[in-house]
């Protein structure tokens, strides 16, 4: 993973985190004598925003690992809820590439493994740019050399 | 085609419509009237309604032709626009009117061919035909479907497109002459009408209420009519226990009657039979007939599934796990709910296995998974039950309360599904309670892996382990297994895969 990608998370819960609090404020400050839920909800929702923004980043960045074998790829992702995930080079069908608006500011890009699983994507988040092109090239050329309709 | 000249004289009695269909053909010209009916048939409700509601104004009557003839244009618009043809590689289909679409599929890439006749099709002697591939199906598509030639041609078609798609297995050189096999299918299993027992357990009745009152409520919504809201507020108004209880009691009793004519209707003229082109096929069906076929070589593996009350009646059916069908209606069924000992034997035979994978002992999973589902089916009605208590009206909350022992039966019935099994072939894995589900899934089939922990499963050393396949599901999951058992499974299930990885975060 990039260190970068702390920051690319670090936004992308920021934003979430906006979406969620700016109506409620706008809503808050506009209505006259607001009920005192409302109140709650918007501390509950700023407190929680900004713990979150603060520690998911930094953890999912210790959790995040990706690896690629002659014969497989594995990633492991999450933070509080971790996932591994595991597919065989013989069984890759597609190989892409994607890149939000954050990851073209930060230069980083999310590589794509698909088998022929509906439930089996493979995702690496937050690679370089240049690493993920790389990827995408090594795992292409040993994708094609492996026959066999792969599934 | 790579098919030597030689070779067909071998394959199973070569009828004259091998030849593949390389001009462009239409759907037949009978579904100009098919399609108005089975489609006017669920406009029926809202023409009828148009018609006889108000005073016979004129506007109606206009309405009413007015939508009649559109569905008839349509339909004639579709027949127009829709065209297919068989070439030596592939089966294409261009239909649409405004959107072009032009569907290719490979021939060789066939795995399954469903034949479909609605009441509609069946009195103008047609069929729709559908055919999948390999890839898992995007919910909402629906594959190549060509709706609808007749029935013969439907037929024709099976053979032809299931046929080549056997075509590369060796047929041995050595006999070229060998007896031409008359197309001889092997019966596995046939409707037992004693199956009839199990109609009412598997609560079919009850499901098809709900569907019609769905479909009734909506119609009655499109009409200014609040039928379900009167009913409540009524209700409310007048609370009787009674009341309530005969209702209750009354849709228990018509949805137990009604299920016996629905497994009829669903199941009727079942057969199960391995055809000589190497498909499973399944038929069945009284007003709608279903006739689906399976590419034997594709089957990756069976589905054991038990509804609570059958499980209780000790019944099941039998779901094939395997790529390119639909998940329509129920397209996957090998056998309706019937006994659990015939569903054994049944995915016995289809596997071609001695012994049925699905009758392996599983190792059961540790107690903490116990802990975990028992929480997991009480919490939510706890949450229900504090929810109701501080908003809702008193009577409310002692619902969910008395709903939450049996909401921790479930929970242990659910612990006591669980496990797992593996064989030199199948990894075995059962799930759930209320549909319990034991799934045997050919190791060779496993296309990776998915593996989850979850900040609780985390803690009490539990996993779920995800097995992804291009069958079926497209997942299928050992639940809440021990950390060390769940990837010793998984690595003894497909060798070498995980092995770097484990060796890793060992280090």
């Amino acid at each position: 993973m990039s260190p970068k990608s702390v920051l690319l998370w670090t936004m992308q819960a920021a934003v979430f985190w906006l979406v969620l609090f700016v109506p409620q404020l706008i809503v808050f400050l506009l209505v006259d004598e607001p009920p005192t839920w409302e109140l709650a909800l918007l501390i509950a929702t700023l407190v929680v925003g900004v713990v979150h923004t603060a520690v998911e980043p930094s953890w999912r960045y210790r959790v995040h690992r990706w690896e690629t074998t002659p014969d497989a790829v594995y990633t492991l992702s999450g933070w509080l809820n971790q996932e591994w995930r595991v597919a065989p080079v013989s069984r890759i069908q597609t190989i892409d590439t994607k890149r939000g608006p954050f990851q073209q500011l930060l230069g980083l890009a999310t590589v794509t493994v698909t088998t022929a699983s509906a439930a089996g994507p493979v995702e690496i988040e937050g690679l370089d740019h240049e690493v993920a092109q790389q990827l995408v090239v090594e795992l292409t050329n040993t994708t094609q050399a492996t026959p066999g309709d792969a599934t | 085609m790579t098919t030597p000249a030689g070779v067909p004289a071998g394959l199973p009695a070569a009828p004259e419509f091998t030849e593949p269909l390389a001009e462009w053909h239409r759907l037949h010209v009978r579904m100009l009237i098919v399609r108005p009916l089975n489609e006017s048939i669920a406009m029926l409700v809202p023409i009828l309604v148009l018609l006889f509601t108000g005073n016979g104004e004129k506007w109606r009557l206009i309405a009413s032709g007015a939508t009649v003839a559109a569905i008839l244009a349509f339909s004639y618009l579709i027949w127009r626009t829709t065209k297919y043809r068989i070439t030596d590689d592939q089966v294409e289909l261009h239909t649409g009117l405004l959107t072009r679409k032009q569907l290719a599929v490979p021939r060789d890439r066939i795995r399954t061919v469903d034949l479909t006749s609605k009441p509609g099709h069946r009195i103008f002697g047609l069929s729709a035909v559908r055919i999948g591939t390999g890839q898992q199906d995007v919910p909402g598509t629906d594959g190549l479907t060509l709706d609808a030639v007749t029935s013969q041609e439907a037929e024709r078609l099976r053979l032809l497109l299931l046929q080549k798609t056997v075509a590369p297995k060796p047929v041995s050189p050595d006999e070229p002459h060998a007896e031409p096999v008359v197309a001889e299918s092997e019966v596995i299993s046939q409707l037992d009408l004693k199956w009839l027992k199990f109609a009412p357990l598997s609560l079919s009745g009850l499901v098809a209420i709900g569907a019609v009152f769905g479909v009734l409520s909506n119609y009655a919504d499109d009409l200014g009519l609040h039928p379900v809201q009167d009913l409540w507020e009524w209700l409310f108004e007048h609370p009787s226990f009674t009341l309530i209880g005969a209702a209750a009691v009354a849709l228990i009793v018509v949805g137990l009657v009604l299920s016996i004519p629905l497994y009829i209707l669903q199941f009727w003229n079942y057969r199960l039979t391995r055809e000589p082109d190497g498909t499973l096929r399944v038929q069945r069906g009284l007003l709608t007939t279903r006739s689906v076929s399976v590419e034997e070589q594709r089957l990756r593996g069976v589905d054991i599934q038990e509804p609570l009350l059958v499980r209780a009646g000790k019944g099941a059916k039998l779901a094939a796990v395997t790529t390119g069908l639909g998940s329509k209606g129920e397209s996957n069924l090998l056998l309706p709910p019937a006994p659990l000992s015939v569903a054994h034997q049944v995915s016995q035979d289809v596997l071609k296995v001695h012994d049925d994978p699905t009758l392996r002992k599983l190792r059961k999973h540790p107690f903490a998974a116990l802990r975990r589902s028992v929480i997991r089916h009480v919490v939510p009605w706890v949450v229900i039950a504090v929810g109701l208590a501080i908003w809702a009206p008193a009577w409310a909350w002692p619902i969910p309360v008395a709903i939450i022992p049996f909401a921790a039966l479930v929970g242990w019935d659910n612990y006591r599904s669980l496990g797992n099994a593996l064989d030199d072939r199948y990894l075995v894995t059962r799930n759930n309670s209320l549909v319990r589900s034991t799934v045997a899934l050919q190791r060779t089939g496993i296309i990776g892996w998915r593996i989850r922990r979850s900040f609780f499963q985390r803690r009490s050393g539990l996993m779920t382990i995800g097995a992804t396949t291009a069958a079926g599901a497209g997942v299928y999951h050992v639940t809440d297994v021990g950390e060390s058992d769940g990837l010793a499974l998984a690595d003894e299930a497909v060798p070498d895969l995980l092995r770097p990885f484990l060796l890793r975060e060992g280090e």
